[in-house]
């Protein structure tokens, strides 16, 4: 946990101290172009490579009854039998993280009643789906406002989201709701792994990395946009003639800035090899768009060799003068009789 | 590649969705200078130059709860000097022009500061 955090520490001071010393146009410039193609090349490996390893059987995740006999009530969403039922699940599980609202907690009490003693319960905890839910739209809203900064004219979505966004009016610059959830949300995603001692068990360095990246990001885009503030006209036009491939010069904007685009950068750079390929892999993944049909159709095993038949009309064609000879019943007789 | 008319149909909307920033970008205007026109007849704001650009919205929020919250109106700049706090009788004395001037950058930037609800534009008839 230490090691992450002081490695995005890292990456933010040198970021700092190398944009303060005058080499602001290569964590402005040149590392989000090189972040960027590294992204997208790289998750477009990803996906292909995914894409090229053979599911030779349906192995869904079943979480009810499967379709059977016609009074059997089929669990159509949970255990889905056609491709219809398929896109439903999907769609809950991409958009409203399904599985994580199925998400149980067990735990071990003292003094159940129902035991006379203590006992095992189990109950449901909405909680991760709860926050996850929460960080992954507020993430992507927060990705959308920062369109104003890509596009001129600022496209006028952009300005609908920031009244929504804004609509508390709270202070000036006003206050975004969803920089405050993000943050609130990535607290208790990183807490959870800290707080809980089972989850601080199997968490490993590439479990809060991502997460320290993510709160740097959110840290200082907040502190950029209330606090430590730069001057955003001067910003727009530098982020602008990165989006235009014309670069210029980076000159009035605060080290902070280049902090806040050293550590995206490093998070694109950083995603298309992590655990966060999951943007693409739910997609990818067989436990979840498979639909559980091995029992109706064939699936035959991609990898398998090719079948070297021998039909029975080939078996006649090479053996019918000999079985002739010996008087077997031919479908074909031979052209001149068996001497 | 298995089913590949979906994982290449996913690809491309991951591909463009990826390099949005920089369809967004090319397809857009150049945005090379914010184009906004300073008054004139004045040299230095009531801070200086860079505390202004940065922190004016700061300032004009502090301004509104010490005048109508606090019934304080006289603010104190770093230099000594001391201004009325007034965004119609100090700040629009000078930048009077409101398109030259606050619009430029808030349009840019999709900055729609609620003040007018309040305040009258300079140059608009009551």
């Amino acid at each position: 946990m230490f090691v992450s955090l002081l490695l995005v520490l890292l990456i933010g001071a040198i970021a700092w101290a190398g944009s303060a010393a005058g080499f602001a146009s290569l964590f402005g410039v040149a590392l989000p172009y090189l972040a960027a193609a590294v992204f997208v090349v790289g998750m477009i490996r990803r996906m292909v490579y995914w894409a090229k390893s053979p599911v030779p059987f349906r192995i869904p995740t079943t979480g009810g009854q499967e379709q059977s006999l016609d009074f059997i009530r089929q669990a159509k969403i949970d255990c889905p039998g056609t491709q219809a039922g398929v896109f439903a699940r999907m769609f809950l599980e991409v958009c409203l993280f399904r599985s994580l609202f199925r998400n149980t907690e067990a735990d071990a009490r003292a003094g159940l009643p129902a035991n006379s003693g203590p006992g095992s319960v189990y109950y449901s905890s909405k909680w991760l789906w709860c926050f996850a839910l929460l960080f992954h739209y507020c993430f992507l809203l927060v990705f959308l406002r920062h369109f104003r900064f890509f596009a001129e004219p600022t496209p006028q979505w952009v300005t609908w989201l920031e009244t929504l966004d804004g609509l508390m009016q709270i202070g000036a610059p006003r206050f975004f709701m969803t920089g405050g959830i993000l943050l609130a949300a990535l607290l208790f995603l990183l807490g959870r792994r800290v707080f809980n001692g089972r989850l601080r068990c199997i968490s490993l360095v590439n479990d809060y990395f991502p997460l320290w990246l993510l709160l740097g990001i959110v840290c200082t885009g907040i502190c950029l946009r209330y606090f430590d503030k730069t001057e955003i006209a001067m910003v727009k036009i530098f982020i602008m003639g990165v989006t235009q491939f014309s670069p210029v010069s980076a000159e009035g904007i605060a080290p902070l800035f280049f902090v806040h685009v050293a550590l995206v950068s490093t998070l694109l750079l950083y995603f298309p090899f992590s655990k966060l390929t999951h943007m693409a892999g739910v997609f990818f993944s067989p436990t979840r768009n498979a639909a559980n049909d091995s029992r109706r159709v064939r699936h035959i095993n991609p990898w398998n060799p090719p079948k070297q038949y021998f039909t029975y009309a080939e078996y006649e064609d090479a053996y019918r003068d000999v079985m002739a000879e010996a008087g077997l019943p031919l479908e074909k007789e031979p052209d001149r009789p068996a001497g | 590649m298995y089913n590949a008319k979906a994982v290449i149909a996913g690809i491309l909307v991951f591909a463009v969705l990826g390099t949005a920033p920089f369809w967004a970008g090319m397809t857009g205007k150049e945005y090379r200078s914010t184009g906004i026109i300073p008054p004139k007849d004045e040299k230095s704001c009531i801070e200086n130059a860079e505390f202004m650009r940065a922190e004016h919205m700061r300032l004009l929020n502090e301004w509104r709860d010490e005048a109508l919250r606090g019934e304080n109106r006289v603010y104190a700049a770093s230099g000594g000097k001391k201004w009325n706090i007034s965004l119609q009788n100090t700040c629009l004395k000078c930048h009077s022009n409101h398109e030259e001037f606050c619009d430029r950058c808030h349009t840019a930037n999709s900055v729609y500061p609620y003040c007018w609800t309040c305040h009258i534009l300079p140059g608009e008839s009551k």
